[in-house]
């Protein structure tokens, strides 16, 4: 039933991309990273919805965008369960869950704030050490920022 | 094999690259005056203060023959004018065939690393790395033991900041059976990060809280300086800080082979009537620091 749901939900945009199963509590962090607050198109957005995979989830719906694999990166790193959806003419044309990637480059912020990439003008480089907790190793400073504070670089 | 190439952080260089330095600075102990250096420059760029790590750097640079530049105080430079570290080590490179720096950003080495292919050597960025410091820890290790496996190392004082400790006890890591004694207050306890490479490595730590407790077992004894900015209750400072005081008195019954090292500077937590004891080793460890930096320059260079 729920499935249906969501089904009907998906095809009510004719073009754009529905990112699907973010994890409860984190949609209006995803809206954020994507700067998709001052977006002018259609936007739909649901929180705690039921879901047989992860008991509550959240969706974001949104009209004519699709996205990039640096922003793709971005959601993977606050919503690793999260689905892309990417509807075109209403059809689902592409399905893609996100990963985590093994370098974050340029994306998100030291948390230390003695490093030098919060300084100076320095491209942030960082390894991802830990996929399911979501743990970054600076490059530069070599401290490890948590997920709870991943600072994106807007 | 290092020709070129930045040291920044310990993990940089395999076993084997360690092991390589240590072999280079034996020789250079043996003839510290080698003018391998005569046609090099070399700049030594403190940000901030130090003591032996810059003057042993410059010692082994003029013991080889070489030229220095720079300066150990930054508000001798433009960065006092609000320069860039960029345009700093974009300039100096352009004056110089390698670059020592101290700087108290963490990253700051790194970063500096990148921007143009001089190869730089991190002499402390911040509470992050210290790399030769390790380098000479370990010549001293190795040459007072006669080996760097089946040690009982015993590291005493503030082991949640030292980075001299972080660095030390990593670098141990890749030695045969090393035992680690640790003693420290609760409120400076080794971070988890570096107790956890102890046990991927398969070795063994041990807790204390009494300096007593290890004495007799170690055959380095590694002490360190607590700072009274690192506690939050200044009571608690006042009543841990006299229990980290090494007394000559302590070492009556300790190993043999046993040797005091302290990365300096020392404020009172080894009395001064430790330092004519032979298991006192804390001044040769600095004088090592020279022939461990010849080592890497002349590695670095492509000398050796």
């Amino acid at each position: 039933m729920e499935n249906k749901k969501t089904e009907l939900k998906v095809s009510a945009i004719e073009n754009g991309t529905v990112i699907d199963h973010i994890p409860q509590g984190h949609v209006l962090q995803v809206m954020r990273i994507l700067n998709l607050e001052n977006f002018n198109d259609q936007i739909y957005f649901g929180a705690n919805l039921d879901s047989k995979k992860f008991g509550k989830k959240g969706i974001i719906k949104v009209s004519n965008r699709f996205f990039e694999d640096t922003e793709i990166n971005k959601i993977a790193m606050v919503a690793p369960t999260a689905t892309l959806i990417e509807i075109r003419n209403y059809e689902v044309v592409k399905k893609t869950g996100v990963s985590i990637p093994d370098e974050v480059v340029g994306l998100i912020k030291c948390f230390n704030p003695k490093c030098i990439t919060n300084h100076e003008h320095v491209t942030t480089r960082f390894t991802v050490v830990d996929k399911t907790d979501i743990k970054v190793k600076c490059h530069h400073c070599e401290k490890i920022t948590k997920k709870q504070h991943i600072e994106f670089i807007s | 094999m290092m020709k070129n190439r930045s040291l920044i952080s310990i993990n940089d260089y395999s076993k084997e690259e360690i092991l390589h330095i240590l072999k280079l600075a034996e020789e250079f102990e043996a003839n510290p005056r080698q003018k391998i250096l005569s046609n090099y420059v070399i700049a030594t760029l403190f940000f901030e203060p130090s003591t032996r790590t810059r003057l042993s750097f410059e010692s082994a640079i003029n013991q080889l023959g070489g030229r220095v530049i720079g300066f150990s105080d930054s508000s001798n430079s433009s960065v006092s004018k609000g320069e860039t570290l960029r345009d700093t080590i974009e300039t100096v490179s352009l004056y110089s065939d390698l670059i020592v720096m101290r700087h108290p950003l963490e990253g700051s080495a790194r970063f500096a690393s990148e921007l143009n292919g001089t190869p730089v050597i991190n002499a402390g960025d911040g509470a992050n790395q210290h790399p030769t410091q390790c380098l000479l820890d370990l010549y001293s290790i190795q040459k007072t033991q006669g080996t760097l496996d089946n040690l009982d190392i015993a590291f005493v004082g503030d082991l949640k900041y030292g980075r001299t400790v972080h660095s030390l006890v990593i670098a141990m890591t890749m030695f045969k059976n090393t035992r680690f004694h640790l003693v420290s207050p609760m409120e400076l306890k080794l971070p988890r990060s570096i107790k956890d490479f102890i046990i991927s490595a398969g070795l063994h730590y041990h807790q204390y809280e009494d300096i007593n407790d290890v004495i007799g077992k170690a055959d380095i004894l590694y002490m360190t300086r607590i700072q009274r900015e690192r506690f939050a209750d200044q009571l608690e400072y006042e009543r841990v800080k006299n229990a980290y005081i090494l007394e000559n008195s302590m070492l009556e019954n300790s190993k043999n082979n046993i040797k005091v090292l302290h990365p300096f500077p020392r404020v009172n937590e080894i009395n001064q009537n430790v330092d004519s004891n032979p298991k006192a080793y804390y001044f040769q460890q600095a004088q090592n620091g020279v022939f461990v930096r010849q080592a890497l320059l002349a590695s670095i260079l492509g000398l050796k």
